[in-house]
């Protein structure tokens, strides 16, 4: 466990609505430096909507996001690249650039943003490739010529390739057979614990959060209504934690069928 | 109970509460759109303008536009003018006045015809292509993946798009306006017998360069009208296939109607007297 110095990323009253639905209403969360938080929560429960609160590509009602001390939830121009400078993310679909080859994708903020150039950042793409598992033949492919399992680890090679210090993992696993979600969730840990990096992972597959958690939150009806160690998660005493972490029909979670 | 109240709840007055509701619910859902779009323009505009400036995007827009939308805007142009030669012949000869073809055929193609046709075809094959890919970069979450890339998605993506459009249409449309008078003189010299030098010095003749310079702006501003309409429409899709679908169409649509519509007043810009 991280020792617990000043928070490296705190949101106090997050709140966000698309028309007249809510979608977070009143996050209050804090991750210490170091730290791997997992955000666990049903479908539409807010939780990549909180993510890319705190990216600022869902701008927020109200509320504060606080990443070092500083608040950055209405910083715009060259503060807010220089915030997202220390971010990296690995999306649910993986969001790979499907016009460019792997290489290209693995090194476009080295590229892009700091004006690596083209070997060396080629070279610096095959060594991440190598880091989630994958050999230098892969390169040059293009996206979809790779499995979703493949394409997954390219996209946490092109999350971690500029040694961010935040890292956000969106469902890493979803969609992949439980061998290949469990090399994912070594990889996740191997790169977190390897960069020293805080994580926030939001999932709903339990065997990922029990995996790659320090801590556990979870998410309901756009509020955080319980969090503890991941050695808590399986006796918290709260009855739509146990609900979720069992995959309960029955229980105080009903389900929302129409999405909003 | 309050008059208000008492008001609202009259049951006779409800249809005609219910029709105010939407009009309301419409006339707010218009501004909204206005405001948005308004916020696209203006941010693309100054990102155009604005460094970082990503060469190897403009190259390719620029490649995209130029080169695949050639064939397609010459084709056009070839047989537009080849037409128009044997309409004009056919008209004009009913009172004596055939040798007006080269002038008409000129002065429609590098003032109306050019321009507006490659538009046309330009928004059909770059502004759909547009719409498309942004589209499904959206929905994908390509497009966040930019943010978090730190690139900014304007300056990536729709910059080039935009000033390879405004920069490349007239270009198209200079050789548009080429190609078309060349098909009106095939058509006139080799099926309706007209003298190739005359047509030439008809043509030459009447001509200004104003005729030309109107046309080429035009072009620019249809250029600008279709990449831009592309890139709203694609960066703005919501749902899945069936919202990429609906950006397209809306792109072309939206693009050939402004396309006509501005049309005739940068018409009246230029020749209304």
């Amino acid at each position: 466990m991280p020792n617990h110095t000043n928070p490296k990323i705190i949101l106090k009253n997050l709140r966000k609505a698309f028309g007249n639905k809510p979608v977070l209403n009143g996050v209050d969360l804090s991750i210490e430096p170091g730290e791997s938080l997992v955000v666990i929560g049903g479908s539409g429960s807010g939780k990549s909507v909180m993510l890319k609160c705190i990216l600022g590509i869902v701008e927020a009602d109200k509320g504060s996001v606080r990443i070092d001390g500083v608040e950055t939830l209405h910083i715009t121009g060259k503060k807010r690249e220089a915030m997202l400078d220390r971010f990296g993310m690995l999306f649910q679909g993986s969001a790979l650039f499907d016009s460019i080859p792997v290489w290209r994708n693995v090194a476009f903020k080295l590229m892009q943003a700091r004006g690596v150039k083209g070997d060396e950042a080629k070279a610096i793409a095959i060594k991440k490739l190598a880091q989630v598992g994958l050999g230098k033949e892969v390169a040059d492919l293009f996206p979809a010529e790779l499995s979703g399992g493949m394409q997954k680890r390219v996209s946490l090679a092109r999350a971690i390739a500029a040694d961010p210090q935040i890292i956000f993992f969106d469902e890493p696993t979803t969609g992949l057979d439980p061998i290949m979600a469990d090399v994912i969730n070594d990889l996740i840990l191997q790169c977190v614990h390897d960069l020293g990096a805080t994580a926030i992972s939001i999932t709903h597959d339990m065997a990922s959060a029990h995996k790659i958690a320090d801590r556990v939150a979870m998410l309901y009806q756009g509020q955080i209504i319980w969090h503890g160690s991941k050695a808590e998660l399986d006796h918290s005493g709260n009855a739509y934690v146990d609900q979720f972490i069992h995959g309960r029909a029955e229980g105080p979670i009903k389900m929302q069928v129409l999405k909003g | 109970m309050p008059a208000s109240s008492s008001f609202v709840a009259n049951p006779l007055l409800q249809p005609f509460l219910r029709l105010c509701q939407q009009v309301g619910r419409a006339l707010l859902g218009f501004l909204q759109g206005l405001g948005q779009f308004s916020f696209f323009v203006l941010r693309a505009f100054s990102h155009c303008l604005r460094p970082p400036f990503y060469f190897g995007q403009w190259l390719r827009q620029f490649w995209d536009i130029g080169y695949y939308c050639l064939p397609v805007v010459g084709l056009t142009a070839l047989f537009s003018g080849m037409v128009l030669a044997l309409q004009s012949y056919s008209g004009f000869s009913r009172f004596s006045a055939e040798s007006v073809i080269a002038t008409v055929v000129a002065l429609s193609i590098t003032r109306e015809l050019g321009p507006v046709m490659a538009g046309l075809m330009v928004a059909g094959r770059i502004g759909a292509s547009i719409a498309a890919e942004l589209g499904t970069m959206r929905v994908t979450e390509q497009i966040d993946a930019l943010t978090t890339l730190s690139t900014n998605p304007y300056k990536y993506l729709v910059a080039p798009r935009v000033v390879a459009g405004v920069l490349l249409l007239p270009v198209l449309v200079f050789i548009a306006d080429i190609i078309g008078i060349f098909g009106g003189f095939v058509v006139s010299v080799y099926k309706l017998n007209f003298n190739a030098a005359t047509y030439i010095d008809q043509t030459w003749y009447y001509l200004e360069v104003m005729d030309v310079v109107s046309g080429l702006v035009k072009a620019s501003v249809f250029g600008f009208i279709v990449t831009l309409m592309g890139c709203y429409f694609g960066f703005h899709s919501k749902g899945g296939a069936q919202g990429v679908g609906a950006a397209t169409t809306h792109a072309v649509v939206a693009s050939s109607i402004l396309i006509l519509i501005s049309n005739y007043f940068l018409t009246g810009l230029f020749f209304s007297k």
